[in-house]
Protein backbone atom coordinates (compact mmCIF):
# COMPACT_ATOMS: atom_id res chain seq x y z
CA UNK A 1 0.00 0.00 0.00
CA UNK A 2 1.36 3.40 -0.90
CA UNK A 3 2.06 5.74 1.96
CA UNK A 4 2.44 9.49 2.00
CA UNK A 5 5.94 10.69 2.79
CA UNK A 6 6.22 14.11 4.42
CA UNK A 7 9.69 15.62 4.63
CA UNK A 8 10.36 18.65 6.82
CA UNK A 9 13.36 20.91 7.24
CA UNK A 10 12.95 21.38 10.98
CA UNK A 11 12.44 18.80 13.69
CA UNK A 12 9.64 20.83 15.29
CA UNK A 13 7.58 20.79 12.08
CA UNK A 14 8.13 17.05 11.82
CA UNK A 15 7.07 16.65 15.45
CA UNK A 16 3.87 18.56 14.70
CA UNK A 17 3.04 16.29 11.75
CA UNK A 18 3.85 13.21 13.82
CA UNK A 19 1.65 14.16 16.76
CA UNK A 20 -1.33 15.20 14.64
CA UNK A 21 -1.99 11.80 13.03
CA UNK A 22 -2.09 8.39 14.68
CA UNK A 23 -1.10 6.66 11.45
CA UNK A 24 2.11 8.73 11.11
CA UNK A 25 5.47 7.17 11.93
CA UNK A 26 8.84 8.86 11.99
CA UNK A 27 11.44 7.42 9.62
CA UNK A 28 14.96 7.43 11.03
CA UNK A 29 17.44 4.99 9.55
CA UNK A 30 14.69 2.80 8.09
CA UNK A 31 15.58 -0.43 9.86
CA UNK A 32 12.27 -0.47 11.78
CA UNK A 33 9.78 1.56 9.73
CA UNK A 34 10.79 0.28 6.27
CA UNK A 35 10.80 -3.23 7.64
CA UNK A 36 7.23 -2.70 8.87
CA UNK A 37 6.20 -1.30 5.47
CA UNK A 38 7.86 -4.23 3.67
CA UNK A 39 5.82 -6.57 5.84
CA UNK A 40 2.62 -4.76 4.87
CA UNK A 41 1.95 -2.93 8.14
CA UNK A 42 -1.28 -1.08 7.26
CA UNK A 43 -1.25 0.91 10.51
CA UNK A 44 1.26 3.28 8.90
CA UNK A 45 -0.15 5.61 6.24
CA UNK A 46 2.12 8.62 6.71
CA UNK A 47 5.90 8.54 6.96
CA UNK A 48 7.45 11.66 8.49
CA UNK A 49 11.06 12.68 7.92
CA UNK A 50 13.14 15.63 9.10
CA UNK A 51 16.37 16.91 7.59
CA UNK A 52 17.24 18.95 10.65
CA UNK A 53 21.00 19.05 11.20
CA UNK A 54 20.43 19.12 14.97
CA UNK A 55 19.20 15.52 14.80
CA UNK A 56 22.57 14.23 13.60
CA UNK A 57 24.77 16.23 15.97
CA UNK A 58 27.22 14.59 18.38
CA UNK A 59 28.45 16.50 21.41
CA UNK A 60 31.04 14.28 23.06
CA UNK A 61 33.60 16.80 24.28
CA UNK A 62 32.51 17.30 27.88
CA UNK A 63 31.57 15.13 30.86
CA UNK A 64 27.97 14.95 29.63
CA UNK A 65 27.52 13.67 26.08
CA UNK A 66 24.58 14.23 23.75
CA UNK A 67 23.75 12.19 20.68
CA UNK A 68 21.21 13.45 18.17
CA UNK A 69 18.46 10.90 17.55
CA UNK A 70 19.59 10.50 13.94
CA UNK A 71 23.19 9.60 14.81
CA UNK A 72 24.02 6.18 13.36
CA UNK A 73 25.94 3.44 15.16
CA UNK A 74 28.70 3.73 12.55
CA UNK A 75 29.17 7.36 13.61
CA UNK A 76 29.25 6.40 17.30
CA UNK A 77 32.00 3.89 16.42
CA UNK A 78 33.94 6.53 14.49
CA UNK A 79 33.99 8.89 17.48
CA UNK A 80 37.00 8.31 19.71
CA UNK A 81 35.44 10.30 22.57
CA UNK A 82 32.55 7.81 22.68
CA UNK A 83 34.74 4.75 23.36
CA UNK A 84 32.53 3.71 26.29
CA UNK A 85 29.65 3.25 23.83
CA UNK A 86 31.63 1.32 21.22
CA UNK A 87 30.85 -2.13 22.61
CA UNK A 88 27.06 -1.65 22.48
CA UNK A 89 27.26 0.06 19.06
CA UNK A 90 29.42 -2.74 17.65
CA UNK A 91 27.05 -5.41 18.94
CA UNK A 92 24.29 -4.21 16.62
CA UNK A 93 23.76 -5.71 13.16
CA UNK A 94 26.37 -5.87 10.42
CA UNK A 95 28.07 -2.85 8.84
CA UNK A 96 25.06 -1.93 6.68
CA UNK A 97 22.68 -1.90 9.64
CA UNK A 98 25.18 0.19 11.62
CA UNK A 99 25.38 2.65 8.70
CA UNK A 100 21.59 3.02 8.83
CA UNK A 101 20.28 2.32 12.34
CA UNK A 102 20.12 5.28 14.70
CA UNK A 103 20.39 5.95 18.41
CA UNK A 104 16.85 7.36 18.46
CA UNK A 105 15.36 4.46 16.53
CA UNK A 106 16.96 1.95 18.88
CA UNK A 107 14.73 3.31 21.67
CA UNK A 108 11.77 1.85 19.77
CA UNK A 109 13.37 -1.48 18.77
CA UNK A 110 11.52 -4.40 20.35
CA UNK A 111 13.21 -7.50 21.75
CA UNK A 112 15.44 -9.19 20.53
CA UNK A 113 16.76 -5.80 19.36
CA UNK A 114 17.33 -2.51 21.17
CA UNK A 115 20.76 -3.33 22.62
CA UNK A 116 22.08 0.23 22.57
CA UNK A 117 19.12 1.26 24.71
CA UNK A 118 20.19 -1.29 27.34
CA UNK A 119 23.49 0.58 27.65
CA UNK A 120 21.70 3.94 27.79
CA UNK A 121 19.37 2.65 30.52
CA UNK A 122 22.32 1.58 32.67
CA UNK A 123 23.85 5.02 32.10
CA UNK A 124 20.64 6.76 33.28
CA UNK A 125 20.28 8.64 30.01
CA UNK A 126 17.83 11.44 29.40
CA UNK A 127 15.66 11.40 26.27
CA UNK A 128 14.76 14.78 24.76
CA UNK A 129 11.43 14.54 22.96
CA UNK A 130 9.15 16.91 21.13
CA UNK A 131 5.43 16.29 20.92
CA UNK A 132 2.31 18.34 20.45
CA UNK A 133 2.95 19.70 23.95
CA UNK A 134 6.40 21.10 23.14
CA UNK A 135 9.88 19.84 23.99
CA UNK A 136 10.83 18.16 27.24
CA UNK A 137 13.40 15.85 28.78
CA UNK A 138 12.32 12.44 30.09
CA UNK A 139 14.40 9.96 32.10
CA UNK A 140 14.98 6.95 29.83
CA UNK A 141 13.28 4.59 32.27
CA UNK A 142 10.09 6.63 32.18
CA UNK A 143 10.33 6.84 28.37
CA UNK A 144 10.59 3.06 28.05
CA UNK A 145 7.70 2.39 30.42
CA UNK A 146 5.44 4.51 28.21
CA UNK A 147 7.06 3.46 24.93
CA UNK A 148 3.87 2.22 23.28
CA UNK A 149 2.39 5.68 23.64
CA UNK A 150 5.54 7.42 22.35
CA UNK A 151 5.09 6.80 18.60
CA UNK A 152 3.49 10.24 18.28
CA UNK A 153 6.46 12.00 19.84
CA UNK A 154 9.69 12.79 18.07
CA UNK A 155 12.90 11.90 19.88
CA UNK A 156 15.41 14.72 19.38
CA UNK A 157 18.43 13.42 21.26
CA UNK A 158 19.68 11.31 24.13
CA UNK A 159 22.25 12.41 26.65
CA UNK A 160 24.11 10.83 29.53
CA UNK A 161 27.05 11.43 31.81
CA UNK A 162 30.31 9.85 30.74
CA UNK A 163 31.31 6.98 33.11
CA UNK A 164 34.25 7.86 35.37
CA UNK A 165 36.46 5.14 33.88
CA UNK A 166 36.30 2.04 31.67
CA UNK A 167 35.90 -0.27 34.68
CA UNK A 168 32.76 1.46 35.90
CA UNK A 169 30.71 0.75 32.77
CA UNK A 170 30.37 -2.75 31.37
CA UNK A 171 28.33 -4.27 28.58
CA UNK A 172 27.69 -7.78 27.40
CA UNK A 173 25.40 -9.13 24.68
CA UNK A 174 24.64 -12.82 24.44
CA UNK A 175 23.82 -13.87 20.88
CA UNK A 176 23.67 -17.19 19.04
CA UNK A 177 25.77 -15.93 16.15
CA UNK A 178 29.00 -13.99 16.41
CA UNK A 179 29.74 -11.24 15.58
CA UNK A 180 26.12 -10.57 14.68
CA UNK A 181 22.72 -11.73 15.84
CA UNK A 182 19.61 -10.91 17.83
CA UNK A 183 19.93 -10.81 21.60
CA UNK A 184 19.33 -13.84 23.80
CA UNK A 185 19.96 -11.43 26.65
CA UNK A 186 21.83 -8.14 26.84
CA UNK A 187 23.35 -6.75 30.02
CA UNK A 188 24.87 -3.41 30.95
CA UNK A 189 26.14 -2.28 34.33
CA UNK A 190 27.16 1.14 35.58
CA UNK A 191 29.08 0.79 38.86
CA UNK A 192 30.38 4.13 40.11
CA UNK A 193 32.79 3.73 43.03
CA UNK A 194 33.01 6.01 46.04
CA UNK A 195 35.76 5.15 48.51
CA UNK A 196 36.04 1.63 47.12
CA UNK A 197 32.30 1.02 47.47
CA UNK A 198 29.64 1.02 44.80
CA UNK A 199 27.42 4.11 44.97
CA UNK A 200 24.53 4.38 42.52
CA UNK A 201 24.69 0.98 40.82
CA UNK A 202 22.52 0.59 37.73
CA UNK A 203 22.05 -2.71 35.96
CA UNK A 204 20.00 -2.89 32.77
CA UNK A 205 18.75 -5.98 30.99
CA UNK A 206 17.51 -6.50 27.44
CA UNK A 207 15.23 -9.36 26.29
CA UNK A 208 14.22 -10.07 29.91
CA UNK A 209 10.87 -8.21 29.72
CA UNK A 210 8.70 -6.52 27.06
CA UNK A 211 11.03 -3.49 27.29
CA UNK A 212 14.56 -3.02 28.53
CA UNK A 213 14.41 -3.05 32.35
CA UNK A 214 16.56 -2.41 35.40
CA UNK A 215 17.53 -5.32 37.64
CA UNK A 216 16.70 -3.47 40.83
CA UNK A 217 17.21 -6.39 43.21
CA UNK A 218 20.69 -6.97 41.80
CA UNK A 219 21.40 -3.24 42.11
CA UNK A 220 20.39 -3.35 45.78
CA UNK A 221 22.74 -6.30 46.36
CA UNK A 222 25.62 -4.19 45.02
CA UNK A 223 24.84 -0.85 46.61
CA UNK A 224 27.31 0.33 49.24
CA UNK A 225 29.50 -2.75 48.90
CA UNK A 226 32.84 -3.48 47.31
CA UNK A 227 32.78 -5.66 44.23
CA UNK A 228 33.93 -8.90 45.88
CA UNK A 229 32.92 -12.49 45.20
CA UNK A 230 30.18 -12.57 47.83
CA UNK A 231 28.60 -9.35 46.55
CA UNK A 232 28.77 -10.55 42.96
CA UNK A 233 27.14 -13.86 43.94
CA UNK A 234 24.34 -12.02 45.75
CA UNK A 235 23.70 -9.77 42.75
CA UNK A 236 23.75 -12.71 40.33
CA UNK A 237 21.24 -14.68 42.36
CA UNK A 238 18.91 -11.65 42.43
CA UNK A 239 19.15 -11.07 38.67
CA UNK A 240 15.84 -12.69 37.74
CA UNK A 241 13.74 -10.72 40.22
CA UNK A 242 11.18 -8.59 38.43
CA UNK A 243 11.92 -10.05 35.01
CA UNK A 244 9.30 -11.45 32.63
CA UNK A 245 11.15 -12.82 29.59
CA UNK A 246 9.36 -14.37 26.61
CA UNK A 247 10.00 -17.40 24.44
CA UNK A 248 11.34 -16.73 20.97
CA UNK A 249 13.42 -18.54 18.37
CA UNK A 250 16.65 -17.43 20.07
CA UNK A 251 15.82 -18.81 23.50
CA UNK A 252 12.99 -19.76 25.84
CA UNK A 253 11.89 -17.69 28.79
CA UNK A 254 13.11 -20.53 31.04
CA UNK A 255 16.56 -20.47 29.42
CA UNK A 256 16.83 -16.70 29.76
CA UNK A 257 15.99 -16.91 33.48
CA UNK A 258 18.55 -19.68 33.91
CA UNK A 259 21.44 -17.83 32.27
CA UNK A 260 20.90 -14.19 33.23
CA UNK A 261 22.55 -14.66 36.63
CA UNK A 262 25.47 -16.53 35.08
CA UNK A 263 26.15 -13.72 32.64
CA UNK A 264 25.66 -11.03 35.27
CA UNK A 265 28.26 -12.79 37.43
CA UNK A 266 30.68 -12.89 34.49
CA UNK A 267 30.03 -9.24 33.66
CA UNK A 268 30.60 -8.11 37.26
CA UNK A 269 33.71 -10.24 37.76
CA UNK A 270 35.23 -9.00 34.52
CA UNK A 271 35.28 -12.42 32.85
CA UNK A 272 35.27 -12.67 29.08
CA UNK B 1 -1.92 8.56 -5.21
CA UNK B 2 0.46 10.81 -7.12
CA UNK B 3 3.81 9.42 -8.11
CA UNK B 4 6.94 11.10 -6.81
CA UNK B 5 9.68 12.12 -9.28
CA UNK B 6 13.11 10.90 -8.23
CA UNK B 7 16.56 11.43 -9.69
CA UNK B 8 19.83 9.90 -8.57
CA UNK B 9 23.08 8.50 -9.94
CA UNK B 10 23.05 4.78 -10.67
CA UNK B 11 26.49 3.28 -11.32
CA UNK B 12 27.77 6.59 -12.65
CA UNK B 13 24.74 7.31 -14.83
CA UNK B 14 21.96 9.79 -14.02
CA UNK B 15 18.53 8.18 -13.81
CA UNK B 16 15.06 9.67 -13.37
CA UNK B 17 12.04 7.64 -12.32
CA UNK B 18 8.61 8.02 -10.72
CA UNK B 19 8.01 6.10 -7.49
CA UNK B 20 4.99 5.46 -5.28
CA UNK B 21 5.15 6.79 -1.71
CA UNK B 22 6.85 4.26 0.53
CA UNK B 23 8.66 2.42 -2.30
CA UNK B 24 11.97 1.00 -1.18
CA UNK B 25 15.18 1.43 -3.12
CA UNK B 26 15.39 -2.27 -3.96
CA UNK B 27 12.05 -2.18 -5.76
CA UNK B 28 13.05 1.06 -7.51
CA UNK B 29 16.31 -0.47 -8.74
CA UNK B 30 14.85 -3.80 -9.86
CA UNK B 31 11.42 -2.88 -11.18
CA UNK B 32 11.87 0.69 -12.36
CA UNK B 33 15.51 0.79 -13.50
CA UNK B 34 15.87 -2.88 -14.44
CA UNK B 35 19.02 -3.50 -12.41
CA UNK B 36 18.40 -7.04 -11.19
CA UNK B 37 21.73 -7.46 -9.37
CA UNK B 38 20.51 -6.49 -5.87
CA UNK B 39 18.31 -9.34 -4.64
CA UNK B 40 15.28 -9.53 -2.38
CA UNK B 41 16.00 -11.88 0.51
CA UNK B 42 14.20 -11.11 3.75
CA UNK B 43 12.92 -7.54 3.52
CA UNK B 44 13.92 -7.13 7.18
CA UNK B 45 17.61 -6.25 7.17
CA UNK B 46 18.67 -9.72 8.23
CA UNK B 47 20.23 -11.23 5.09
CA UNK B 48 22.21 -8.54 3.26
CA UNK B 49 21.62 -9.70 -0.31
CA UNK B 50 20.05 -6.34 -1.25
CA UNK B 51 23.23 -4.46 -0.16
CA UNK B 52 24.23 -1.46 -2.27
CA UNK B 53 26.61 1.46 -1.76
CA UNK B 54 25.03 4.86 -1.20
CA UNK B 55 27.67 7.60 -1.58
CA UNK B 56 30.22 4.84 -0.98
CA UNK B 57 28.63 3.58 2.23
CA UNK B 58 27.10 0.10 2.57
CA UNK B 59 23.31 0.20 2.95
CA UNK B 60 20.43 -2.24 2.68
CA UNK B 61 18.35 -1.17 -0.29
CA UNK B 62 15.22 -2.96 0.94
CA UNK B 63 15.21 -0.81 4.08
CA UNK B 64 16.01 2.43 2.25
CA UNK B 65 13.07 4.64 1.33
CA UNK B 66 13.66 5.32 -2.36
CA UNK B 67 13.08 9.06 -2.19
CA UNK B 68 15.81 9.49 0.43
CA UNK B 69 18.46 8.81 -2.25
CA UNK B 70 17.50 11.86 -4.38
CA UNK B 71 20.70 13.37 -5.76
CA UNK B 72 22.89 10.67 -4.26
CA UNK B 73 25.14 8.11 -5.93
CA UNK B 74 24.13 4.44 -5.86
CA UNK B 75 26.51 1.64 -6.75
CA UNK B 76 25.28 -1.90 -7.32
CA UNK B 77 26.98 -5.08 -8.45
CA UNK B 78 25.91 -4.21 -12.01
CA UNK B 79 28.44 -1.39 -12.02
CA UNK B 80 31.33 -3.41 -10.65
CA UNK B 81 32.80 -4.99 -13.74
CA UNK B 82 35.16 -2.79 -15.73
CA UNK B 83 34.07 -3.05 -19.38
CA UNK B 84 34.50 -6.67 -20.46
CA UNK B 85 36.68 -7.46 -17.43
CA UNK B 86 35.49 -8.74 -14.10
CA UNK B 87 36.36 -6.67 -11.03
CA UNK B 88 39.23 -8.28 -9.04
CA UNK B 89 36.71 -9.20 -6.33
CA UNK B 90 34.47 -10.98 -8.86
CA UNK B 91 37.51 -12.79 -10.32
CA UNK B 92 38.57 -13.85 -6.82
CA UNK B 93 35.07 -15.13 -6.03
CA UNK B 94 35.15 -17.26 -9.19
CA UNK B 95 38.68 -18.53 -8.58
CA UNK B 96 38.01 -19.40 -4.94
CA UNK B 97 34.62 -21.10 -5.47
CA UNK B 98 33.00 -18.40 -3.35
CA UNK B 99 29.63 -18.71 -5.10
CA UNK B 100 27.44 -21.79 -5.19
CA UNK B 101 23.80 -20.83 -5.72
CA UNK B 102 24.93 -17.22 -6.02
CA UNK B 103 21.97 -15.58 -4.33
CA UNK B 104 24.04 -13.96 -1.58
CA UNK B 105 26.88 -13.06 -3.96
CA UNK B 106 25.72 -9.55 -4.99
CA UNK B 107 25.47 -8.51 -1.33
CA UNK B 108 28.72 -10.24 -0.39
CA UNK B 109 30.54 -8.45 -3.22
CA UNK B 110 29.16 -5.04 -2.26
CA UNK B 111 30.04 -5.60 1.42
CA UNK B 112 33.53 -6.69 0.34
CA UNK B 113 33.90 -3.65 -1.91
CA UNK B 114 32.80 -1.33 0.91
CA UNK B 115 35.53 -2.89 3.05
CA UNK B 116 38.36 -2.81 0.49
CA UNK B 117 37.52 0.74 -0.62
CA UNK B 118 38.47 2.04 2.83
CA UNK B 119 40.80 -0.73 4.01
CA UNK B 120 42.74 -2.24 1.08
CA UNK B 121 44.57 -4.84 3.18
CA UNK B 122 42.18 -6.09 5.85
CA UNK B 123 42.85 -8.81 8.39
CA UNK B 124 40.80 -12.00 8.34
CA UNK B 125 38.83 -10.74 11.36
CA UNK B 126 38.05 -7.51 9.55
CA UNK B 127 36.76 -9.47 6.56
CA UNK B 128 34.56 -11.60 8.83
CA UNK B 129 33.19 -8.44 10.45
CA UNK B 130 32.61 -6.78 7.06
CA UNK B 131 30.38 -9.61 5.79
CA UNK B 132 28.73 -10.29 9.15
CA UNK B 133 25.50 -8.75 7.91
CA UNK B 134 25.37 -11.04 4.88
CA UNK B 135 23.95 -14.53 5.15
CA UNK B 136 25.10 -17.41 2.93
CA UNK B 137 23.16 -20.64 3.22
CA UNK B 138 25.11 -22.92 0.86
CA UNK B 139 28.73 -22.10 -0.03
CA UNK B 140 29.77 -21.60 3.55
CA UNK B 141 31.69 -18.53 4.59
CA UNK B 142 35.28 -19.80 4.34
CA UNK B 143 35.62 -19.64 0.53
CA UNK B 144 34.03 -16.16 0.57
CA UNK B 145 36.46 -14.92 3.23
CA UNK B 146 39.36 -16.47 1.32
CA UNK B 147 38.23 -14.83 -1.93
CA UNK B 148 38.06 -11.38 -0.32
CA UNK B 149 41.51 -11.85 1.24
CA UNK B 150 42.84 -13.03 -2.13
CA UNK B 151 41.44 -9.99 -3.91
CA UNK B 152 42.92 -7.73 -1.22
CA UNK B 153 46.28 -9.44 -1.54
CA UNK B 154 46.30 -8.75 -5.26
CA UNK B 155 46.82 -12.43 -6.05
CA UNK B 156 44.13 -12.29 -8.70
CA UNK B 157 44.48 -10.67 -12.06
CA UNK B 158 41.78 -8.22 -13.06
Amino acid sequence: MAVTVKTFVSASEAAGALSSDRTARYLGGGTLVMRALNEGDVSISIVVRAQDQALTRIDASGPRITLGAGVTFARVLAERDLAFLHAPARSIGGPAVRNMGTVGGNLFALSPYGDFTVALLALDATVAVQGGFGARDIPIEEFLQARERQTGTLVLSVSCTRPANTESFRYRKIARIKPKGGSVITLAAHLPLSGGRIAGARIALGSMAPTQIRARAAERALEGRSLDAATIAAAASAATEGTSPSDNALGSAWYRREIVGVHLRRLLSGQE
Amino acid sequence: MAKIPLQFRHNGRDVAIFVDGGTNLLVALRELIGDMTPKFGCGQGGCGTCSVLIDGELHLSCLTLAETVAGRSIETLDGMKQGPNLHPLQRAFADNFAAQCGYCTPGMLMAAKALLDRNPSPSRDEVVEAISGNICRCTGYEPIINAILAAAGGRVSA
